[in-house]
């Protein structure tokens, strides 16, 4: 089997950023737009038929070797010693398959809707630009043959995301926002960095390859070394989970996430809800033999952390009132999901439930969270509003994204047979196989995440008619299109056997639905919905009594849980008072007043010797010589 | 080895040939005359290496060629410090030394 041609899925981007990087101000803006779209659409294309080539016409799926591993391309890049060698590839096996139909699918649509979405905006252009180079480096990542080049493309999505945050770069807070993201991002990356290096010093190598194979001994070296009585390899896999962490978004490094809102809507579901912020994810699930042989409490570790998570942003998600920021923290919560799925789960065969469960939860959340987004996109196009008190009864103005919108409102809240069910059904069977007191908190999650969806879906599309400062009209084909095929991918991605194809140890195992947690999960999806009709459908003063009623409660979801503050406390109280402002003293007045002492001596002896320097030649001449015979003579007679 | 002549003569010459240089150098204020005075320095350099070369190592030629070398490249000193001279003098419409001292702090 022949997969060279995978190598053009990011190279065809990179292609497309060069071109409208270059040459977009001298075209019409939207030029740049539909040569991005069409880039990104061949891109599917190869995608998607590398997918079926790899899944159904290999017949991979039905051997007894399970899924191999193939390196179609692997060059050297930087050849530092003969041991020590950066290379750039392309690896294609299941997950990566899978992650390349997600990229594709993903970034296609918001390529398409964007057109729609950001038509008239100033710096179209330059937009779709930062769009390619996202998907790029995402494409990258996901192709990574090696730790390091996964770092690279890491800290390249990490500067798209930047850019795209900041893509309204004359708001403050957008700014801000920007400057937030990739902060807190690369404090987690540092811990990567560190974890990279602790892995690769141990083992030898950065190869996923080498890393991920069953039984292998290149982890003997790890054994006897540990620090602060904890072993390297736990060291050295929880720092990697940092910086999956960080870029996944997982308490307490979950700040920037929220605020990353302020990019375009469009950035939001490709970036922060679909593609990148799933990148810790697949981080943890590329190494995942690593994470369960070799560090078993950071496996633990990423299974408690997700688990929190997503307990805590559904909390949250639940009193907020600007649309973008109830979707970010429900992305929170899911991929909390996925990452408890990955912590809990075993390996090999049924064992592996955890695993599989997480890659079919990304794939159909990065369907249907997309799908919420663009939807709210649609919304905010049509009212100029982010914020749900100035939504209401929208569904006879935007037919198409009405009916979009509650398709993925039904799927994130696991109702069968749309996709979100079965995904969220195996998480939970894994989660209730390993840990009762994590199957009670994604439990009640799966309750929390229908009834803020609901109360999102209810009070924009339903209740009463707000003033609108022109009628809300339905959005143009172009971004309606995208939500349609989101919306059906939403509904049919739960019937893949995923179980078949993607799997701990490669070679598929059958999965049934378990009936008593199915139904149970149902149910309290059920109730959520019910009771957030009940609240919200006809507006009623309710909601507000019960909030009054939490009082504090309520407050501190309302806020956050006060993080940011905490985390401005620790920042700009202690830190910049007991770390910063002494270091700054010693460098404004030790350091620098040296080195201006230095240029003061210098230059007050410079003006008093000055005159020795008379232009007149035959002084430099007689010094000259009286200096030659006097080292003669002291020569000559002391020496 | 030189009939009948010994090292020290032609030493001396070549000595005071030097300093009757350097003392020019530093008094004179013609800047041609100051020239001329290093000319004398550089001969009578040469008229060491000639008898050093000839007492010392009457059957090797390093002293003979090296003066040659000097009085070569001396010639070339000399043209470029004429060129000098003459453009201080179109400049100046002066050769005194002392006048010329714009080039200090």
């Amino acid at each position: 089997m022949n997969y060279s041609y995978t190598v053009l899925i990011p190279l065809i981007p990179l292609f497309v950023f060069l071109v409208t990087g270059l040459f977009g101000m001298k075209w019409k803006p939207i030029v740049s737009g539909w040569i991005g779209t069409a880039g990104m659409g061949i891109s599917f294309i190869l995608s998607v038929v590398a997918a079926v080539q790899f899944f159904v016409l290999s017949g991979h799926a039905h051997g007894a070797e399970g899924f191999p591993t193939f390196i179609p391309v692997n060059l050297t890049w930087l050849n530092l010693t003969e041991t020590l060698q950066i290379k750039l590839g392309v690896l294609i096996d299941p997950i990566s398959v899978m992650m390349l139909v997600v990229v594709t699918t993903v970034s296609f649509m918001v390529h398409i809707y964007s057109i729609g979405y950001m038509h008239g905006e100033k710096g179209f252009a330059r937009f779709y630009a930062f769009l390619s180079l996202f998907s790029f480096s995402m494409l990258g990542l996901v192709l990574a043959t090696n730790i390091f080049q996964m770092y690279i493309f890491w800290e390249l999505v990490g500067v798209s995301s930047f850019l795209l945050i900041g893509f309204y770069y004359t708001k403050p807070s957008a700014v801000a926002a920007s400057k937030k993201a990739f902060i807190v991002t690369r404090f987690a990356d540092l811990g990567f960095l560190i974890g990279i290096l602790i892995l690769s010093f141990v083992t030898g190598t950065f190869d996923f390859d080498k890393l991920t194979q069953p039984g292998t001994s290149i982890f003997q070296a790890a054994a006897p070394l540990s620090f602060m009585g904890i072993s390297a390899m736990t060291w050295a896999m929880v720092l990697i989970f940092m910086g999956g962490a960080g870029k996944s978004a997982m308490f307490p490094l979950h700040i920037w996430l929220p605020d990353a809102m302020e990019g375009p809507t469009p950035v939001s579901a490709l970036i922060h809800a679909a593609t990148m912020v799933v990148a810790g994810v697949y981080l943890v699930a590329r190494l995942f033999p690593v994470f369960h042989f070799q560090a078993p409490d950071a496996q633990e570790i990423i299974a408690w952390v997700g688990g929190f998570t997503s307990l805590f942003a559904a909390a949250i998600a639940l009193t907020q009132f600007d649309i973008k920021r109830i979707l970010a923290f429900s992305t929170l919560s899911q991929i909390g999901y996925m990452m408890l799925s990955l912590g809990v789960s075993g390996y090999g065969g049924e064992e592996g439930l955890g695993y599989m469960a997480s890659m079919f939860h990304l794939f159909t959340h990065a369907m249907f969270k997309a799908l919420l987004f663009l939807g709210a996109g649609a919304i905010i196009h049509a009212v100029h509003s982010n914020y749900m008190y100035e939504m209401g009864g929208l569904r006879k103005y935007l037919p198409i994204t009405h009916i979009t919108f509650l398709i993925a409102c039904l799927t994130i809240a696991g109702i069968p047979p749309l996709s979100g069910f079965f995904s969220k059904d195996e998480i939970l069977v894994a989660a209730y196989n390993h840990n009762k007191v994590l199957f009670a908190m994604e439990y009640i999650v799966a309750g929390l995440t229908a009834f803020y969806m609901f109360r999102l879906y209810f009070s924009v599309f339903w209740g009463k008619d707000r003033h609108y400062h022109h009628a809300p009209h339905e959005a143009p084909l172009v971004m309606t299109f995208p939500l349609m095929f989101l919306a059906v991918a939403s509904v049919f991605a739960g019937f893949l056997p995923f179980s078949q194809w993607i799997s701990t140890d490669k070679l598929g195992f059958h999965t049934h639905l378990h009936w008593n947690i199915a139904i149970a999960s149902v149910a309290i999806g059920v109730v959520g919905i019910l009771i957030a009709m009940a609240l919200y459908k006809k507006e009623t003063n309710i909601p507000d009594r019960i909030s009054a009623r939490l009082g504090v409660l309520y407050k501190s979801t309302y806020n956050k849980f006060y993080i940011d503050e905490i985390y401005l406390f620790i920042t700009k109280k202690i830190l910049f008072n007991l770390v910063s402002r002494p270091i700054a003293w010693f460098d404004r007045h030790v350091i620098d007043d040296f080195m201006a002492g230095i240029g003061y001596t210098t230059e007050k002896v410079a003006n008093r010797i000055k005159g020795m320097q008379s232009g007149q030649i035959q002084h430099y001449g007689f010094a000259f010589v009286a200096g030659a015979l006097a080292l003669a003579l002291i020569i000559l007679y002391l020496i | 080895m030189i009939q009948g002549i010994p090292i020290y003569h032609f030493l001396v010459v070549s000595t005071v040939m030097f300093f009757i240089g350097v003392c020019g150098f530093i008094i004179r204020r013609n800047l041609i005359t100051m020239l001329m005075c290093i000319e004398l320095i550089l001969n009578s350099v040469n008229i060491n290496f000639v008898v050093f070369n000839r007492y010392l190592y009457p059957d090797q030629l390093q002293g003979h060629f090296f003066t040659l070398f000097i009085v070569g490249i001396a010639a070339a000193e000399v043209s470029v410090a004429i060129a000098l001279i003459i453009n201080i003098y179109r400049r100046f419409s002066n050769i005194e030394v002392e006048k010329i001292n714009e080039l200090k702090f």
